[in-house]
């Protein structure tokens, strides 16, 4: 017992299980609920447009690496492999190949790479792959296929806008409706959405002020606000897209003002905007004022009230 | 009310008490050796007031400070002196210490003598009799006890705080104090509280030790014992105030400026044993634990001990030591050898073998932030870790400080929580240190 060489190093020498990794893997098992449901509304077009997004942004993500000389960790490829799910999840299951490669390639490459790689970008990667391919490919893009058929036609957003039609709630909730990949159910997202929440993996301020400012906009201007949680990308966006660690908040009270700065922009989106729907441009113009919320939100510091209760 | 017995963010490590908390305090072996650092508490070294070849008693005082800040240190062993010499501490650093070699004789100096009883020892005798005693705080601060005893005439105390709370995993020194030298608590409660002219007094434990709970609330009846949730740091003081009163320490501020006092258990049972018997501080309860420990105690060690000699009085480990903590795994020191000495801050010794480090070590490397948040969540005094860690990184310790580094209490649960392993508190700490030396 003598000469023993003892390690030394900074304190805290007890770490916690959970890691940046685990983060990851979580919220991939957390989509999984929505992607079997995705699979058997839309059919197996959906399933390999899954495929290809996750495939080529794992490519995509070993390539840059490689160019930019870093380090692979399992953390890189797990974000890449989300970053896929989530840009399949927000396009139409009838976007061709090709289209669904050069959406990840802008996702990986552009928005994540360019600004400095995992932990760094300012912009959500899979919802700037989804905004370029719509701006580049409006028609393809906005071609949806009807659930359970291989014919297309509008989604509940689209009827509400263009015709006035309402959707019915059950299949708004179940799933059974036009629209991306992996939006439709919000059933299997909300269950999603609760694992997320019981592993600590999300933010709850965001989707819980997200969902708070969409219904009270809602009933202000007199609109279903239950028909606007469930249409569209709101839930998807809400929980998973919103929450995203690395391009929203830090600081506790920026989640909340991020969250309902989303809400709001969806809403003035969808009621008076040129597009149907608007979760995806509010997220990434939020995004934008994150670093501000940081900075100018930080949360009340300790010990800056002072409690002096003495008595005399 | 949502947050009531607990305060906002903190951590959930594993608690890890099983190996001694049903050990009772024992005395330990009397060391053949002991080397006393002069250089124990909060404040300036002190000198030595001895030399080479002296022969010195129990109780006898080695070396004192001129400074205001100081507390003097003493012998706990009988014997001779056979270098005054910089010897290695837990930090790493050279202190200039005592090395005494004991004639197992223990004779106690002439300067032991008790004090008069509660009743008739007037304030000044009190802080005077602590300051000598050398005492100061146990939890591991190490700021010298007399100074808090006697705060400035403008500042009102109305409350005082004994901290039970031992949020820190692996440690039951305080525990088992409470339960087995509850007399002596119980005084050094009736003295503090009388210094400081306060009624009422609280004592804050964390509710996995409900032993101790009934057991104070039966025995103490004029102290209030709060049982508290279980969650790290709970112990730090400014959580424990604003726990037990709700009361925040201002930024930069010390718990007097909203009119506490607090207070560890071993503290007060320290100034009890010190007025009622005269004996300096010369002693204090280490645990020394490690799962592969083979016999894990809470002992009465003199200071001075070396690790490897309580070791060794444990039975060893199986296996391969490989790295040993003063203090417990949150905020403790991993010290560089084993032939360091136990000073009046160590209050356990942890030992964790080769095995346990390959499994904690398996797949820890440093990865970018992913700026998760979590450390803010957790972080008891709502400071932003990671964005105080890349500054940090950066050397900008002008941002530092406009960010508040200076609030940091330095808890480690930033680190705990982090996902990409980053050493954030270790930045921050090296933050503070700079914006000290060079931020006006």
């Amino acid at each position: 017992m003598s000469n023993e060489k003892l390690l030394v190093g900074p304190a805290p020498h007890f770490r916690a299980k959970e890691d940046s990794e685990g983060m990851m893997r979580d919220v991939i098992i957390a989509l999984l609920p929505a992607l079997f449901l995705s699979i058997y509304f839309f059919g197996i077009l959906a399933a390999i447009v899954v495929i290809v997004a996750v495939v080529s942004s794992l490519v995509f993500e070993y390539i840059m690496l490689r160019a930019r000389k870093k380090t692979a960790t399992k953390t890189d490829y797990y974000s890449a492999a989300l970053t896929g799910l989530l840009l399949a999840f927000c396009i139409t299951s009838a976007t061709p190949f090709w289209a669904v490669i050069v959406g990840s390639a802008v996702a990986i490459v552009i928005a994540k790479h360019f600004f400095g790689g995992l932990g760094f970008n300012i912009f959500n990667p899979a919802l700037v792959g989804r905004a370029f391919l719509l701006a580049s490919y409006p028609v393809m893009m906005t071609t949806w296929f009807k659930p359970m058929d291989a014919i297309t036609g509008p989604t509940p957003l689209n009827l509400i806008k263009e015709q006035g039609i309402s959707t019915a709630l059950s299949p708004l909730f179940f799933g059974n409706v036009g629209g991306s990949i992996g939006e439709t159910s919000a059933l299997a997202l909300i269950i999603g959405g609760l694992y997320l929440l019981y592993r600590k993996a999300i933010d709850f301020r965001i989707p819980v002020s997200y969902f708070g400012t969409v219904i009270i906009f809602s009933h202000i201007f007199g609109v279903d606000p239950l028909f606007h949680l469930l249409a569209g990308g709101l839930m998807l966006g809400a929980i998973y897209m919103a929450t995203d660690p690395v391009t929203s908040p830090v600081s506790r009270p920026g989640g909340w003002f991020f969250g309902a700065g989303c809400g709001l922009i969806t809403m003035v989106i969808r009621l008076w905007g040129g597009y149907p729907e608007g979760v995806c441009y509010s997220i990434l113009l939020m995004n934008a004022v994150v670093p501000l919320l940081d900075r100018y939100l930080p949360g009340t510091r300790f010990g800056a009230k002072r409690r002096l209760s003495l008595k005399k | 009310m949502l947050f009531k017995n607990t305060f906002v963010g903190g951590i959930h490590p594993p608690e890890e008490k099983e190996f001694t908390e049903k050990l009772g305090i024992e005395e330990a072996t009397l060391p053949k050796q002991v080397v006393i650092p002069l250089h124990q508490c909060t404040g300036f070294p002190y000198r030595s007031l001895v030399a080479k070849g002296d022969l010195v008693k129990v109780g006898q005082k080695i070396g004192d400070s001129d400074s205001a800040i100081s507390a003097p240190v003493h012998t706990g062993i009988s014997g001779k002196v056979v270098a005054v010499e910089p010897r290695l501490t837990f930090m790493g650093r050279m202190v200039e210490s005592v090395v005494i070699d004991s004639d197992g004789k223990q004779d106690v100096s002439d300067s032991v003598k008790p004090h008069p009883v509660i009743e008739k020892i007037s304030i000044q005798e009190i802080v005077e009799a602590v300051k000598n005693a050398g005492i100061v705080g146990l939890g591991g601060a190490v700021f010298p006890t007399h100074i808090k005893l006697s705060p400035p005439k403008e500042k009102r105390i109305d409350n005082l705080i004994v901290n039970g709370a031992e949020c820190e995993p692996y440690l039951t020194c305080d525990y088992r104090l409470m339960l087995d030298d509850i007399f002596n608590l119980a005084y050094g409660i009736d003295i503090a509280r009388k210094v400081l002219g306060v009624s009422k007094a609280y004592i804050g434990i964390e509710d996995n030790k409900p032993v101790a709970i009934d057991y104070l609330r039966k025995k103490l009846n004029r102290v209030e014992v709060r049982a508290l949730k279980t969650k790290y740091p709970q112990g730090g003081e400014k959580q424990l105030i604003k726990t037990i009163l709700n009361r925040e320490v201002p930024s930069g501020g010390l718990p007097m400026d909203v009119g506490v006092m607090v207070l560890n258990v071993a503290t007060c049972a320290q100034i009890a044993k010190t007025l009622k018997t005269g004996m300096p501080m010369i002693d204090r309860v280490v645990t020394v634990t490690g799962k592969y420990l083979r016999n894990p105690a809470n002992l009465r060690v003199k200071i001075g001990t070396l690790y490897r000699d309580l070791i060794e009085e444990c039975g060893g480990v199986d296996g391969t030591i490989r790295k040993v903590l003063c203090g417990g795994p949150m905020m403790g020191v991993a010290v560089p050898s084993l032939d360091i000495p136990v000073h009046k801050g160590t209050s356990g010794i942890v030992v964790f073998t080769q095995k346990e480090i390959d499994e904690m070590e398996r797949d820890r490397y440093e990865e970018v932030c992913v700026r998760c948040g979590r450390c803010t969540e957790v972080c008891p005094v709502y400071l932003n870790p990671s964005l105080l860690a890349d500054y940090a990184e950066k050397g900008d310790w002008e941002m530092c400080k406009k960010l508040n580094a200076m609030d940091c209490i330095e808890c480690g649960a930033c680190s705990f929580v982090c996902g990409s392993r980053r050493d954030i508190v270790q930045l921050i700490k090296l933050a503070k240190d700079n914006i000290r030396k060079h931020v006006k």
